[in-house]
C-alpha cells in the first residue's frame, strides 16, 4: 500500500487533489481510497487530505499518519503545521514553490530526507500560466506522477478531464504536463550531479 | 458499473435507482452531499417521477415523509446528529403507523459540546424508536443496503434506517460497483402499500388507541422486527443472487471459528479491526471479529452462535451510554445470557477521534491477556480529565468543562478570556 498526504488551505483544491489521485489510480486498475481530514472547512484554514493506493481492497479507515509521500500545496503552512509529521525518511516530498528549500527556511527541517526524493515545483505559477488561476492542485499531481512514477501522467490527465470539462480541464491538464516536465528535468539534473 | 466515486454520491445514485417518489430533506453535515446529489438528479430529470421537497426542519422532513408514505408514495429522507434528535417525535410516529420510509443516517456525534464528526451517538439514541437499523461497513455495503432497505421496509411495512459513518464513509472516494437500473428494478418491485390515504376510498390512519388495545398494537411493531430477523438474511441471499455481492444480513464473522477473543463492532471501524486482526493472527493470537449489520432487530441467536465458543468478547462501540457505559455491549450480554465469558466494553472514536491500527493492536493484545478494565476508553487522555476534575474539586466557580479543556489542550489561548 502506498499512502499520500496532501497539505494546503481551504479553497486550494486539496480535497479534489486526493480525489483526482484516486481517480488516476482507479483508471490504472488499482484500488484507491481518497478522503479529507473532516474539519470545519473554510477558505484559508489548514486542510489535509489523504489517498491510499493498493493492488487489493483497502479496508483500513484511519487517517494517514506515516505517509510514503507528501504533497504540499501551500508552502506557507510549513512553519505553522507539522507538515512532515510521521513522514518516512525515504518518503517522497513535493512542495509547491518557486523558491528553493533554503529560501523557504526549510534546510533544517528536511536534512534527514533523501534529497533526490524531495523536490519543488512552481505549480501555482504553472497553473496561472495555463489556466489563468493559481490553483495548483492538478499541476502538482503531474509533478507527483514524475516524482514517484506510481501513476502515469496520462492517467492524471484522464482524471482531470473526467472531473473538469472543457477549457478548465484542458488548462489543468496542460499545467499538469508542464509540472511533470519540470519535475522530470529536476530529477535528470540531480541524477547528472549524482553520477558526475 | 465499476466507478471511483464518493460514498455520498453512490448512496444518492442507489436511492435514485430505487425510484423514490418523494424525497424531503433538511441539510446537515455530514449527510448533505447525499441529498444535494439527489436534488440534482431530480432537477435534471434523471430521477422522475419524483418530488424533491425542501423543508424547514428535520421535524418537517420526517412529517413530509410520513404524509407521502401514507398516500402510497415511496419516501426517502436523510439526516444526522441533532437533525435526527429534532425529528424524534415523528420517528416514533413513522414506526408506530407502520410506514415503510427509508432514511440514511450519516452518523455524527451529538452535542453539547457541539461536534460535527463521526460517532454513533445519534442513531444509537433512536435504537428503540421502532425503526429497523442497519449499519454499513463499507461504502459498497452502504449503497447495497439502501436497495435492500426499500424491499425490507415495504415487505414488512415498517421504516428502515441505514446508518453509515459520517465523513469516514460519506466523504470517502473509492471503487464502487453501481448497479444498473434493470437489476434494481428486477430486485425491488413497485411499492404496494398495506394502507393508503386515498380521497376516492377514504380511511383514517393514526387513531387514538386506549388501554384496551395499545399493547397489542405496539406488540405488532415488535412482531414485525422479529419477522425481519428471518427476512433480512433472505433479502441478503436474494441480493447476492441478483448482484453477486455479500452485503447486509444480520451479522458477519471474520476469522472467528477458532478465535478465543472476538471483537464485536458496527460500521466502518470493522475494516481497521480486520487489518489489525490479520496482524495479530500473524503473531499467533487467536482473535476474530463479528460485525453487527442489523442492530435492530437485535440478532441475539446469531450473535450467540458465533460468540458462544469464545473465551472473551470485546465490544468496541462508538457511543457512550452515560451512567452505565456500553449500549451494544448490553445487547451482546443479553445474547450471551447463561454463558460465562470475559466481557469488555471499549468506548472508542467519540466525536471523530481516529481509531488507529496502533491503538487497536495494543487494545486487543491487552484484551487477549485479560488486562483490560471492564469499561475502557480507547486513547483517553486521563491527565487532561484529571486536571479538570481537580479544578472542579478546588473551585466552586470552575467554569464550563469544554472551554477549560480546550484551554488545557491548547486549542484556544491560555489564560482568562
Amino acid at each position: 500500500m502506498f499512502e499520500i498526504r496532501i497539505h494546503g488551505r481551504g479553497g486550494q483544491g486539496v480535497v479534489t487533489a486526493a480525489e483526482l489521485l484516486s481517480l488516476a489510480a482507479f483508471d490504472e486498475g488499482r484500488f484507491a481510497q481518497a478522503f479529507p481530514s473532516f474539519g470545519s472547512e473554510r477558505m484559508g484554514a489548514p486542510v489535509v487530505s489523504f489517498c491510499r493506493i493498493d493492488d487489493r481492497e483497502i479496508r483500513v479507515r484511519e487517517p494517514v499518519m506515516e505517509p510514503d509521500a507528501l504533497i504540499v500545496v501551500d508552502p506557507t503552512l510549513l512553519h505553522q503545521v507539522d507538515v512532515f509529521g510521521g513522514c518516512k525518511p525515504d518518503g517522497f516530498i513535493l512542495i509547491n514553490t518557486a523558491k528553493g528549500l533554503d529560501e523557504l527556511g526549510l534546510g533544517e527541517f528536511v536534512k534527514d530526507f533523501r534529497h533526490e526524493r524531495l523536490l519543488t515545483v512552481p505549480a501555482s505559477e504553472l497553473a496561472r500560466e495555463y489556466t489563468g488561476r493559481a490553483v495548483a492542485n492538478a499541476a502538482l499531481l503531474g509533478g507527483f506522477a514524475a516524482l514517484r512514477g506510481l501513476i502515469s501522467l496520462d492517467a492524471v490527465a484522464r482524471a482531470i478531464r473526467e472531473r473538469f470539462a472543457g477549457t478548465v480541464g484542458e488548462g489543468n491538464v496542460a499545467a499538469a504536463q508542464a509540472a511533470h516536465a519540470w519535475v522530470a528535468e529536476e530529477m535528470r539534473e540531480m541524477s547528472g550531479v549524482a553520477s558526475g | 458499473m465499476l466507478r471511483q466515486v464518493e460514498g455520498s454520491r453512490a448512496v444518492a445514485e442507489a436511492v435514485a435507482l430505487c425510484r423514490p417518489e418523494v424525497i424531503c430533506a433538511y441539510p446537515i453535515s455530514p449527510q448533505t452531499h447525499i441529498v444535494e446529489n439527489l436534488s440534482q438528479l431530480v432537477k435534471t430529470g434523471e430521477l422522475t417521477p419524483c418530488e424533491f421537497v425542501n423543508v424547514e426542519s428535520e421535524f418537517a422532513a420526517m412529517s413530509v415523509a410520513i404524509g407521502a408514505s401514507a398516500t402510497g408514495a415511496r419516501a426517502y429522507t436523510a439526516t444526522a446528529s441533532q437533525g435526527l434528535l429534532y425529528m424524534t417525535e415523528a420517528l416514533y410516529n413513522a414506526s408506530g403507523l407502520g410506514l415503510p420510509i427509508v432514511m440514511t443516517v450519516a452518523n455524527r456525534a451529538i452535542g453539547a459540546p457541539i461536534n460535527i464528526w463521526n460517532d454513533h451517538s445519534d442513531s444509537m439514541s433512536q435504537r428503540d424508536s421502532g425503526w429497523i437499523q442497519l449499519y454499513a461497513e463499507t461504502n459498497q455495503e452502504a449503497l447495497d443496503l439502501h436497495i435492500q432497505a426499500f424491499r425490507l421496509a415495504e415487505e414488512l411495512s415498517t421504516p428502515v434506517m441505514v446508518c453509515m459513518d459520517g465523513f469516514i464513509l460519506t466523504h470517502a472516494v473509492e471503487r464502487l460497483e453501481i448497479p444498473a437500473q434493470e437489476q434494481v428494478d428486477a430486485f425491488l418491485p413497485p411499492f404496494q402499500p398495506r394502507q393508503v390515504l386515498d380521497p376516492d376510498e377514504p380511511i383514517s390512519i393514526g387513531a387514538m388507541v386506549g388501554p384496551e388495545a395499545f399493547m397489542e398494537v405496539k406488540y405488532l411493531a415488535h412482531a414485525k422486527q422479529m419477522q425481519a430477523l428471518e427476512l433480512i438474511p433472505e433479502i441478503a441471499a436474494d441480493f447476492k443472487r441478483a448482484f453477486g455481492r455479500d452485503s447486509g444480513g444480520l451479522i458477519r464473522a471474520y476469522r472467528a471459528e477458532d478465535a478465543e477473543t472476538i471483537v464485536v463492532a458496527l460500521g466502518s471501524v470493522l475494516g481497521t479491526i480486520k487489518d489489525t486482526i490479520d496482524e495479530l493472527r500473524e503473531e499467533g493470537v487467536k482473535i476474530g471479529a463479528v460485525g453487527i449489520t442489523s442492530f435492530r432487530p437485535s440478532p441475539l441467536d446469531a450473535v450467540r452462535a458465533v460468540l458462544g465458543h469464545a473465551q472473551r468478547v470485546v465490544v468496541l462501540e462508538k457511543a457512550l451510554a452515560i451512567g452505565i457505559g456500553g449500549i451494544v455491549s448490553a445487547n451482546v450480554r443479553m445474547a450471551l445470557a447463561g454463558i460465562q465469558l470475559h466481557g469488555y466494553t471499549v468506548i472508542a472514536g467519540l466525536g471523530g477521534r481516529a481509531i488507529t491500527k496502533a491503538s487497536l493492536h495494543r487494545l486487543f493484545t491487552d484484551a487477549a491477556a485479560d488486562r483490560l478494565e471492564p469499561l475502557t476508553f480507547l486513547d483517553m487522555d486521563w491527565d487532561v480529565v484529571n486536571r479538570e476534575l481537580d479544578r472542579v474539586a478546588c473551585t466552586r466557580s470552575s467554569g464550563p468543562h469544554a472551554e477549560n479543556i480546550l484551554r488545557d489542550v491548547g486549542t484556544v489561548a491560555a489564560g482568562p478570556v
